[in-house]
C-alpha cells in the first residue's frame, strides 16, 4: 500500500446526505432547545431584577418584556424549549433503564416528545395569560 | 470536533452523465460518488442509467453491471452478495446499507449512492476503515478467560447462548458506526455502535471471565458516553441489531457494579 495516496483522501459526505429521521431531530431539537434555554435565562434574570429594583422600576421593564407582540411569541418559545427539553430529559431517563430502545418505541416516543412538548406549552401558556 | 460541512478537497462536483441504453424501456437513474486518488481532481457524481430488464434485482447488481458494461473504473467493495461478509456497506439513499441485500425495486426515483459517510475515501465507495477495524481490536473481541481451560471446551447453557442473540449476527461492515454523528464528531476517542455492541457481546458472554476489565476499558466520557441515543445506528443496521440498546445495557452493567 506504500504507493497509495493517503494524504489528500476526501472526506465522505456526511450531514448533507444523510436521510433525516425523527428519532434524529427529536435528539438535536434537545441540544437546541438547552442552548436557547441558556439564552433564555437572560431574560428570567431581567425579570427577576426588575422586581427587585421596585414597584415603578418593574412596570417599566414589563413594557419591555411583555408589553408588546415580540415578546409573547419569545415567551412562548421559551415555555416549549423548558417543556421539550424536560421531556427530552424523561425519555433519556426511560432509555438510561435500557427499555423503549427498539425503533418503534423509540419513534413512538420521539413523536411523543415533540407534539407532547407543544401541547404542554399550549397549556402552560394559557394558564399563565389567566394568571 | 464538529464540522457541518466539507472540507474544501471534500466539495463534490458535477461529474459525467452516461448515455442511456438505447431501446430500453425500463430504465433507472443512478447517481453515483466517484473519486479517483490519481488525478488530483475533487470528488464528483456520476450519472449512469440501466435498462431494469437485464438487471439483477439488488443494488449490487446494478453496481456490477456498470463495472461490466459501462465504466470499469467504478470501484467498490463486494464479496459475498448475500449480506455476511458486510463488504458493500455503502450510503444508498440516504441510509447506510449491504448493497447486496438491499432492493433496487423498494427505491423511489433516482438511486445515490455514496460511500459511508464521514470516513476518509480510498477510492470512489471504498472508505479507509482503519481506525473502525482498530476500535474493533481494542475492545477485545475474543472469549478471555482466567480460570485453567476445561479438558475439552468452555460449555454453556442454552438459556447463556440465547443472550448472545441479536449480538453474534453483527458482520461488522461499519454501517452504523458511519451512521452515527456523535461517531462523526468524536470518531477519533468515541468507540462508535459496532464496537461497543462487540463489547456488551463479550461482556454477557457466560464463558467469559473479563467483564470487569472491559468494563473498566469503556468507562470513559468518550468511548462509551459520547452516544446520544440518536439511534441512527439502529436505524440503518442491515442485518436488523440493535447497537444502540447494547450500549444502553453496558451503561447498565457499569452501573450496577458500583450499587
Amino acid at each position: 500500500m506504500a504507493d497509495v495516496n493517503q494524504g489528500n483522501r476526501p472526506l465522505s459526505p456526511h450531514l448533507q446526505i444523510y436521510r433525516t429521521h425523527i428519532l434524529m431531530v427529536s435528539s438535536i431539537l434537545i441540544r437546541i432547545t438547552g442552548n436557547g434555554l441558556t439564552v433564555g435565562i437572560v431574560l428570567v434574570l431581567w425579570w427577576l431584577l426588575a422586581a427587585a429594583a421596585g414597584p415603578e422600576a418593574y412596570a417599566a421593564n414589563m413594557e419591555w418584556l411583555t408589553g408588546w407582540w415580540l415578546a409573547y411569541i419569545v415567551w412562548f418559545g421559551l415555555i416549549w424549549a423548558l417543556s421539550y427539553h424536560m421531556l427530552g430529559g424523561i425519555r433519556h431517563i426511560i432509555w438510561d433503564e435500557a427499555v423503549g430502545l427498539d425503533l418503534k418505541t423509540a419513534e413512538k416516543l420521539g413523536w411523543a416528545i415533540v407534539i407532547g412538548s407543544g401541547a404542554l406549552a399550549v397549556v402552560i401558556s394559557i394558564f399563565m395569560l389567566i394568571l | 470536533m464538529v464540522q457541518f460541512t466539507l472540507p474544501k478537497n471534500s466539495k463534490i462536483k458535477v461529474g459525467k452523465t452516461w448515455p442511456k441504453p438505447e431501446g430500453a424501456t425500463n430504465v433507472r437513474k443512478f447517481v453515483i460518488y466517484r473519486w479517483n486518488p490519481d488525478d488530483g481532481q475533487n470528488p464528483r457524481l456520476d450519472t449512469y442509467f440501466l435498462d431494469m430488464d437485464k438487471c439483477g434485482p439488488m443494488i449490487l447488481d446494478a453496481l456490477i453491471k456498470i463495472k461490466n458494461e459501462l465504466d470499469p473504473t467504478l470501484t467498490f467493495r463486494r464479496s459475498c452478495r448475500e449480506g455476511i461478509c458486510g463488504s458493500c456497506a455503502m450510503n444508498i439513499n440516504g441510509i447506510n446499507k449491504l448493497a447486496c441485500i438491499w432492493g433496487i425495486n423498494d427505491q423511489k426515483g433516482d438511486i445515490k449512492i455514496y460511500p459511508l459517510p464521514h470516513m476518509p475515501v480510498v477510492k470512489d465507495l471504498v472508505p479507509d476503515l482503519t481506525l473502525f477495524y482498530a476500535q474493533h481490536a481494542s475492545i477485545m473481541p475474543w472469549l478471555e478467560t482466567k480460570t485453567p481451560a476445561p479438558e475439552k471446551e468452555w460449555l454453556q447453557s442454552p438459556e447463556d447462548r440465547a443472550k448472545l442473540d441479536g449480538l453474534y449476527e453483527c458482520v461488522l461492515c461499519a454501517s452504523c458506526t458511519a451512521s452515527c454523528p456523535a461517531y462523526w464528531w468524536n470518531g477519533d476517542r468515541y468507540l462508535g455502535p459496532a464496537a461497543l455492541l462487540h463489547a456488551y457481546r463479550w461482556m454477557i458472554d457466560s464463558r467469559d471471565e473479563a467483564t470487569g476489565e472491559r468494563l473498566d476499558d469503556v468507562e470513559d466520557p468518550y468511548k462509551l458516553y459520547r452516544c446520544h441515543v440518536i439511534m441512527n445506528c439502529t436505524q440503518t443496521c442491515p442485518k436488523g441489531l440493535n447497537p444502540g440498546k447494547a450500549i444502553a445495557e453496558i451503561r447498565l452493567l457499569a452501573q450496577e457494579r458500583l450499587l
